[in-house]
C-alpha cells in the first residue's frame, strides 16, 4: 500500500479538482472534462505503449486520432444507396487495383535482383497504376459527390451502431501503422519524429480533400450515439420520477403545485445532460480500465520485461536473441491501434466528424506533454498526465483570467493593454502548457508519477 | 510564337512563384540545418521562431509608419528587420541560457532536446498570439508590382503576361546577399571554420582548443537573423499568420532533410527541392499543352498531376522517399 501512496494522493487530487468544478461551474462542464480527460488517457496510453515501453518516438498521433474518426463515420452512417449505385462499382475496381499494384510490387521485389531495371520496373508499375486509378475514379467522384451535395455526397457507412467503430477505429489505425513501421521504422529517434509527424499530415490532407470518403471538410454530423438523446429522456417516466426522487428535498420546499411542475421540468432538462455524460463517462472509464488492465499485465509480463531491454539497450537485446525489428514494429501498431480507440471514442462523444480540426498542436504535441508530464513508462503516470494536462488545457483561460486581473487590478478596466491581455486569454494555455513541460523536464524530468521497475 | 507563349507561361505561374517560395524556404532550412549540425537536435520550434521574428518586423514597421518614417517604392518592413533581428537574437540566446544549455551541459539524448524544443514551441507560440493576436496580417507597402502582365505584353506583343512582384525580386536578391555573407562565413573565416569542425566532430573540435560557448551562441544569432529575414520575406510575399508560419516548419524539414541534414548548402538547395517540386506537381498544365500541341490534339482536362490541396503532401512524400533510399539526403549530410 505505501509504494502505491504517490498514485492515490495523484489521483485523489486529481478527482477533487474535478469534483471542484463541478461544484463551481456546473456538472455539466465537470462531467464533459471528465469525458475528455478519459478519451485523452486512451491517447496517452498509446503513445507511453510506444514512447514509455519501447522508446519508438511517434509524432503520427494526430494521423491515427483522425483515422479512428473515420472509422466512426464508416461504421455508423447508413450507406448512401444512390451513390453506390452510381459509384460503387467503379470505387471497388480501384481497391482491386491497389491491390494489384502492391502485390505485383511485391512480385517485383521478391523475383528480381536489385538493379536499376527493377527500380524502373517498380516505378512503371507505379505510375500506369496511378493513371488507372485516376481513370476510374475521375468519373465515379464526380458523380458520388454530385448526389444531393448539401446533406451526402460520399459513399455513407455500414449503418452498424457505432460502438463497433471503436474496434475498427483500432483495426484502421493499425493498419496504418503497420505500413508505416515497415517504412520508417529503421530511422534514427528524430527522425522518425519528423517522417510520422509528416506522415500524419499527409493522412489529414487525404480525409480533408477526399469527399467522396466523408464529406471532407463539409463535415459528417448527427452521427448515432451508443447513449440515449436527451429529448426522448425529458420525456420517458422512469426518469422524471427518477429526478423527482433525486431532487425531493428541493421540491418538498415548495408548496405550489405550477411553481414546482416547472422547477421539476427544469431540473428533468438540467440532469438530462448530465445523464447523457454520465452514460458517456461510464463506457469510457470501462474501455479505459479495461487497457490498463492488459498494459498492466503486458507491462509485467516477460514480454514488458524483453521490451524494456530492447529500449535500454537493443544491441545487447539483439544478442540475447531478441527480434528487436519484429518487437518495434509490434508495439508500433499495438500503440497506435489504442490511439484509433481514443480518436474513435472522441468521434462517438462529440456525434460529428470535422476533418478539419485535426490540428498537430491539439492532437500530437498536447498528447505527447501530457506522456511527459504524467510519467513515461508508467500507465498510472501516463493516464494522470491525460488528466492533468487536459484539465489545465480547459480551465486555463479562468485561471488566466483571474491571474491577469490580479495583477492589473491597480489599472483601469479600459486601460488598452489590459483589454489586449483579456482578448487574448485563449492563447494563455499555449504559454501553460509550454513552461509546464519545460518545469517538468528540467526539475523532474521522468514525470509526475516516475517508472517504477520492480527489481526480483 | 506559341512556343514562347508557352515557355512564359510556365515562366509566371511556375518558376517566379517556385524561385521565392523556395528561398524563403530555403533560408529556414539553413538555420535548421545548422542547428541540427552543431547542437545536434531537430528544433521543432523553427517556424514559430520565424513567425517571432517576423512579428516583431510587423511591429517597427508599424512604428515607423506611425512616425513617418518610409523607404519610397521599397517596403518599410526592410528598415525594420534589422531592429527585429536584434530583438530575435537576444530572444534565442535567452532561451539558450534559460532551457537549452542545462541538457547541453548535462549531455541529454538528442530527443530530450527535441522535446524540450517543443516546450519552446509552445511558448513562442503562446508569446506571438498574445502579443500580436492570431490574425492574418499584412504589412506590405511601397511599390507592389516590378513588372506587370500588361506591361509586359504590351512590350513584347505575347499572349501571355510575365509578372514580378517586388517581393519575389526583393526574396531573391536578399537570399542571394545573406546565404553568400552566410557560406563565406562558413568556409573562410576562423570561426566559421570552427563551426564546420565543432559540427564534424566534437571531441577533436574541442582538442583543438575551439571555444564550443561561442560556436553555440553563434551557432543561435544566424538562427534567429535567417529566421527573422525568412520569416519577413515570406510575410512581405504572402502574408503572416501564425498559423501558417507553424505549418511551415513541416516544408522547411522536408527541405533540410531532403538537403541531407547538418548541411547547410544541402539545405539551401533542399528548398528549392521542395518549392519546385510542390509547384511543379499541383499546377494545372492544360494552357501549357493548349500552346504547344496542334489544335486537333488539345487537352479537355485540367491535366493537373495532384489538385492543389495536396501541396503539402508532395513535399512529404519526397522527404519520405529520400528518408527511404538515400537517409543521408540527396547533398550528403550526417550519416544517420
Amino acid at each position: 500500500m505505501k509504494q502505491h501512496k504517490d498514485v492515490i494522493v495523484a489521483y485523489a487530487i486529481m478527482l477533487g479538482l474535478i469534483i471542484l468544478v463541478g461544484v463551481l461551474q456546473s456538472w455539466s462542464i465537470a462531467l464533459s472534462i471528465l469525458c475528455f480527460c478519459l478519451i485523452s488517457a486512451v491517447m496517452t496510453m498509446g503513445a507511453n505503449i510506444q514512447w514509455g515501453y519501447a522508446g519508438l518516438i511517434n509524432f503520427g498521433i494526430m494521423g491515427y486520432t483522425a483515422l479512428g474518426g473515420l472509422a466512426a463515420v464508416l461504421v455508423s452512417v447508413p450507406p448512401v444507396k444512390e451513390a453506390w449505385q452510381v459509384g460503387g462499382l467503379s470505387m471497388i475496381l480501384c481497391v482491386f487495383v491497389i491491390v494489384a499494384i502492391v502485390f505485383s510490387i511485391r512480385f517485383i521485389l521478391k523475383k528480381f535482383k536489385k538493379t536499376k531495371k527493377r527500380n524502373y520496373g517498380i516505378a512503371a508499375v507505379i505510375i500506369t497504376g496511378l493513371i488507372l486509378l485516376r481513370l476510374i475514379s475521375g468519373p465515379a467522384i464526380e458523380s458520388i459527390e454530385a448526389v444531393s451535395p448539401a446533406t451526402t455526397g460520399f459513399l455513407g457507412g455500414m449503418g452498424l451502431p457505432i460502438l463497433f467503430s471503436w474496434i475498427v477505429g483500432a483495426f484502421f489505425a493499425g493498419a496504418l501503422a503497420y505500413v508505416i513501421g515497415k517504412i520508417a521504422l529503421g530511422l534514427r529517434a528524430d527522425y522518425l519524429a519528423i517522417a510520422t509527424l509528416l506522415i500524419s499530415e499527409i493522412v489529414i490532407a487525404v480525409i480533408k480533400h477526399e469527399d467522396w470518403l466523408a464529406r471532407g471538410v463539409k463535415n459528417v454530423i448527427g452521427l448515432k450515439r451508443p447513449v440515449p438523446y436527451e429529448i426522448d429522456l425529458q420525456t420517458k417516466e422512469w426518469f422524471i420520477n427518477l429526478v423527482e426522487k433525486f431532487h425531493r428535498g428541493t421540491l418538498n420546499l415548495i408548496t405550489d403545485t405550477l411553481e414546482k411542475q416547472q422547477l421539476l421540468k427544469q431540473l428533468v432538462i438540467e440532469s438530462s445532460t448530465v445523464f447523457v455524460k454520465l452514460c458517456f463517462a461510464g463506457l469510457f472509464i470501462a474501455v479505459v480500465t479495461i487497457l490498463l488492465i492488459i498494459t498492466q499485465k503486458a507491462l509485467y509480463s516477460p514480454w514488458g520485461r524483453m521490451m524494456r531491454a530492447i529500449r535500454d539497450n537493443e544491441e545487447a537485446a539483439n544478442a540475447m536473441g531478441k527480434n528487436v525489428v519484429k518487437q518495434h514494429l509490434l508495439i508500433f501498431v499495438l500503440g497506435s491501434a489504442i490511439v484509433g480507440i481514443a480518436g474513435a471514442m472522441m468521434v462517438t462523444y462529440d456525434g460529428l466528424f470535422t476533418p478539419g480540426s485535426y490540428r498537430p498542436m491539439r492532437y500530437t504535441f498536447l498528447i505527447w506533454v501530457m506522456v511527459i508530464v504524467g510519467g513515461s513508462g508508467n500507465n498510472f503516470g501516463a493516464i494522470l498526465g491525460g488528466f492533468a494536462v487536459w484539465f489545465l488545457w480547459i480551465e486555463a483561460a479562468p485561471i488566466a483570467l483571474f491571474l491577469i486581473n490580479f495583477f492589473t487590478s491597480g489599472l483601469e478596466e479600459t486601460n488598452t493593454f489590459r483589454v489586449h491581455l483579456v482578448n487574448s486569454i485563449p492563447y494563455f494555455r499555449y504559454l501553460m502548457m509550454g513552461i509546464g513541460l519545460l518545469l517538468i523536464m528540467r526539475y523532474r524530468s521522468r514525470g509526475i508519477l516516475p517508472e517504477k521497475i520492480k527489481h526480483i | 510564337m506559341d512556343f514562347i507563349n508557352a515557355i512564359v507561361l510556365l515562366l509566371n505561374y511556375i518558376f517566379v512563384p517556385a524561385l521565392s517560395y523556395g528561398s524563403q524556404l530555403a533560408l529556414g532550412a539553413i538555420f535548421v540545418s545548422l542547428i541540427y549540425g552543431i547542437l545536434r537536435f531537430a528544433y521543432f520550434s523553427a517556424g514559430d521562431l520565424m513567425s517571432f521574428g517576423t512579428m516583431f518586423t510587423i511591429l517597427f514597421t508599424w512604428y515607423f509608419q506611425s512616425i513617418g518614417i518610409s523607404l519610397g517604392v521599397l517596403p518599410t518592413a526592410l528598415l525594420a528587420i534589422p531592429f527585429a533581428v536584434i530583438i530575435s537574437i537576444l530572444f534565442t540566446l535567452g532561451m539558450d541560457k534559460v532551457v537549452f544549455s542545462y541538457y547541453r551541459i548535462k549531455k541529454s539524448p538528442p530527443v530530450m532536446l527535441a522535446m524540450v524544443s517543443i516546450g519552446v514551441m509552445f511558448v513562442t507560440q503562446a508569446i506571438v498570439r498574445i502579443i500580436i493576436g492570431p490574425f492574418d496580417r499584412r504589412f506590405f507597402d511601397g511599390e507592389r508590382f516590378i513588372l506587370k502582365a500588361n506591361e509586359f505584353k504590351e512590350m513584347t506583343g505575347l499572349n501571355e503576361g510575365l509578372s514580378i512582384k517586388s517581393t519575389q525580386a526583393l526574396t531573391l536578391f536578399v537570399t542571394i546577399v545573406v546565404v553568400s555573407i552566410l557560406f563565406w562565413f562558413l568556409n573562410k573565416t576562423k570561426t566559421g571554420k570552427s563551426m564546420r569542425a565543432y559540427s564534424d566532430n566534437e571531441d577533436l573540435a574541442l582538442l583543438s582548443g575551439i571555444d564550443p560557448k561561442k560556436v553555440v551562441m553563434i551557432t543561435w544569432v544566424i538562427a534567429a537573423v535567417l529566421a527573422t529575414i525568412g520569416g519577413a520575406l515570406y510575410g512581405l510575399d504572402k502574408s503572416f499568420k501564425p498559423f501558417t508560419y507553424f505549418n511551415n516548419m513541416l516544408p522547411i524539414f522536408a527541405a533540410a532533410i531532403v538537403g541531407g541534414i547538418g548541411n547547410p548548402f544541402g539545405a539551401f538547395l533542399g528548398g528549392y527541392v521542395i518549392a519546385f517540386s510542390e509547384i511543379l506537381l499541383t499546377y494545372a498544365y492544360r494552357k501549357f499543352f493548349v500552346y504547344i500541341l496542334p489544335e486537333s490534339m488539345e487537352p479537355n482536362s485540367l491535366i493537373q498531376l495532384l489538385s492543389t490541396d495536396y501541396k503539402f503532401a508532395v513535399s512529404f512524400s519526397i522527404l519520405v522517399i529520400v528518408l527511404l533510399f538515400r537517409p543521408s539526403g540527396i547533398f550528403k549530410g550526417k550519416v544517420i
